[in-house]
């Protein structure tokens, strides 16, 4: 197992870098100019922590690399983002109901870290929560508003939330990084949030109308980068492809 | 410029004396550097007049979007990324604050996004090119904006209240956007052979249609006549597009870029450049919806008004239980 | 269904701003939405610490022409203004 920190981080950082490109990707083309204004303000939130937390990384790391070096310069099997965050946009809807499930874990996740033992994380998770609330609260609505609004929003909140939940139990599956964290006061157990997350998580559902589906089967190897999706190679071509065809230049 | 083209009412323009008093009235407070508010009495050309114009203005901030969230995606660090989604969602905002201006001469922004669907309503021909490279990011902030700006800085002076105080509004957020052009032009300038020559290119493509974006000469129209008095036009097409090119030009020099007009050239009498039209049968083309990505702009607008309509319609929906629930439990 | 959002209107009372100031429109389906929107379109430079919304079809607005009749009384009294005094600068900052 490589640094347990450095592994830490890059989850933290790989979640933002990922979730807020996803998001980005909206620009321009939301399903009203409000929400193509809060959509962008969500992903810069996001590409602001990526910073913090990967440029934290590389100091941990020692090497030399900082933030746009881990974002733009490592393949596939370094990422160490969870499952959830890469799917695809999909229609409106999904995206919202990733983001409801991804804010609901992050913001649980973030409190713990504020009381992190080491300074530098607790800072980053404080400033990050903030941030993640409001995401929360909009996501919170949005999912309401579409679950309990038309026929047609609902089977797509339904459907979205079918499709999402087999990506929720990765948030929650502990490993050897996560216990060697969670000795030091480092970071949170993230199986010791899961029922927090479920009481809220099944408010919000229960409010929009939707059914939590029954199945907890849980892809699994995001945050380890085990096995990424499909996904997640073409995000990083598009996304990576200016530094690595000019490897020279600066911007 | 973001609106081109307007055609206003009327043959010629109307002096004092052949006004009846209510619009003299109306014309004296123009003059008098007034504000007509929504309420206030206004010729009904004035208002058709501008619901065109501004709704043409937001129409280009709105599809203006896509040519720069075209690279979004691909910006080659975290802090360009957040600069330029930031600069874009800016555009979205200014889009917004000038329907809203509209929607106080008594059109729906529904009303007018649909007629830019349809393609009744224009916007700018700036955003019917292609972004190809990294430095077409340069290029648009640094020409494009600047072009922007140059139009709406005069435009915080105009005559109808709501549209002065939108632009006041998008001339202090737009003060960003033609620095982070021109910024990162200065990087592709000094960088790498290819950054340079990406640079230049960037330059190439965009010179005249950044001209183009004054729209052509308007010295003798009576349109831009009867704006001008109305003063929701501030200077002639002309004027601004001097102004432009006289302010571009050393920048160019500061980037060690050639501007591409071998005729361009300081005349020391006039105090100015000297500088080759853009090719006006290109424009007209481009207006017509036959530039190089019309097709796409429109479709990308129209599909993600589509796509939008469940969410618009689900959120509305629920909106309207709330409220009957609401008032059952009273 | 073709009904569009309601038009809001959006206050905001800034950092160092003593009351709520209109900053313009904006729409939403209602109005715990029109707050967000306006946290969105209209704090993204840090304007506000509040935010007000009013559904812009409850805003009753004086109508133009009681312009003379509703602000001219107070033009005359000048004495309203800190610049009617003549202070001499000996008396010091006032
Ligand atoms: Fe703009
Ligand atoms: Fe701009
Ligand atoms: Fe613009």
């Amino acid at each position: 197992m490589s640094d347990p920190l450095f592994e830490f981080l890059c989850r933290m950082g790989d979640n933002t870098l990922v979730l807020g490109h996803r998001v980005s990707e909206w620009c321009g083309t939301a399903p009203v100019l409000e929400e193509d204004i809060a959509l962008a303000n969500t992903a810069l939130d996001l590409i602001g922590q990526t910073t913090l937390w990967l440029n934290l990384a590389g100091e941990v790391e020692g090497r030399g690399r900082d933030a746009d070096a881990l974002a733009f310069r490592r393949d596939v099997w370094d990422f160490r983002n969870l499952f959830l965050v890469e799917q695809p946009n999909g229609d409106f809807g999904q995206t919202m109901m990733r983001q409801f499930l991804f804010d609901s874990w992050h913001r649980l996740y973030l409190t713990g870290l504020t009381e992190s033992s080491d300074a530098r994380i607790s800072a980053i998770a404080e400033k990050s929560l903030k941030e993640v609330s409001y995401h929360l609260d909009r996501a919170t609505d949005t999912v309401i508003g579409l679950g309990d609004g038309t026929e047609e929003s609902h089977a797509r909140m339904q459907a979205a939330l079918d499709r999402l939940w087999p990506f929720v139990g990765e948030m929650f599956a502990g490993d050897a990084v996560d216990a060697a964290l969670a000795r030091q006061g480092t970071a949170p157990d993230p199986a010791k949030l899961r029922s927090g997350f479920d009481e809220q998580v099944g408010k919000v559902l229960a409010e929009a109308t939707l059914v939590r589906p029954d199945s907890d089967f849980a892809h699994k190897g995001g945050k380890t980068g085990t096995r990424h999706s499909e996904h997640l190679g073409h995000m990083l071509a598009q996304m990576q492809w200016l530094q690595r065809a000019y490897p020279d230049a600066t911007w | 410029m973001y609106a081109q083209m307007i055609k206003s009412t009327g043959k010629t323009v109307k002096s004092l004396d052949e006004m009846d008093p209510q619009e003299r009235a109306f014309q004296e407070r123009i003059d008098a550097g007034g504000k007509i508010e929504p309420r206030d009495w206004m010729p009904e050309g004035y208002r058709k007049t501008l619901i065109r114009q501004i709704g043409q203005h937001a129409h280009s901030e709105i599809v203006g979007q896509l040519p720069e969230g075209n690279w979004i995606t691909r910006a080659p660090t975290l802090e360009r990324k957040a600069i330029l989604l930031a600069k874009v969602q800016d555009e979205a905002g200014h889009g917004l604050y000038l329907y809203c201006a509209a929607e106080t001469l008594g059109v729906s922004r529904d009303d007018l996004t649909r007629d830019l669907l349809s393609g009744k309503m224009k916007y700018s021909s700036i955003f019917n090119y292609p972004t190809l490279t990294w430095a077409d990011m340069g290029a648009v902030g640094w020409l494009v904006d600047g072009a922007a700006i140059m139009n709406q800085v005069p435009l915080q002076r105009t005559s109808y209240g709501p549209y002065a105080r939108a632009m006041v509004r998008i001339c202090k957020e737009e003060s960003f956007h033609q620095r982070q052009g021109f910024d990162i032009m200065m990087k592709m300038a000094s960088g790498t052979e290819a950054q340079r020559k990406m640079a230049q290119d960037a330059l190439n493509r965009f010179w005249y249609p950044s001209l183009m974006m004054f729209g052509p000469s308007d010295e003798n129209s009576v349109h831009s006549a009867q704006n001008m008095a109305w003063k929701i036009k501030m200077n002639t097409n002309d004027e601004l597009r001097q102004k432009f090119v006289d302010q571009t030009v050393p920048q160019a020099e500061y980037l060690g870029l050639t501007v591409p007009d071998a005729h361009l050239k300081w005349n020391e009498e006039r105090g100015h450049y000297d500088f080759s039209e853009p090719d006006w049968e290109e424009f007209f083309d481009v207006l017509n919806g036959n530039g190089p990505c019309s097709k796409e702009r429109l479709e990308a607008r129209n599909k993600a008004w589509d796509d939008g309509a469940w969410v618009r319609d689900g959120l509305m929906a629920h909106a309207e239980k709330k409220k009957a629930r609401k008032l059952a439990a009273e | 269904m073709q009904n569009e959002w309601p038009l809001w209107e959006v206050f905001i009372r800034g950092q160092h701003g003593l009351s709520h100031r209109h900053v313009g429109s904006l729409h939403a389906a209602d109005a715990e939405g029109a707050i967000k929107n306006a946290r969105d379109v209209y704090t993204r430079r840090n304007e506000g610490v509040s935010i007000w919304v009013v559904e812009a079809s409850a805003i009753a607005a004086s109508s133009p022409d009681e312009k003379g009749p509703l602000y001219e009384p107070s033009n005359d009294k000048i004495y309203r203004h800190p610049t009617f005094y003549d202070i001499p600068d000996d008396a010091g900052a006032m």
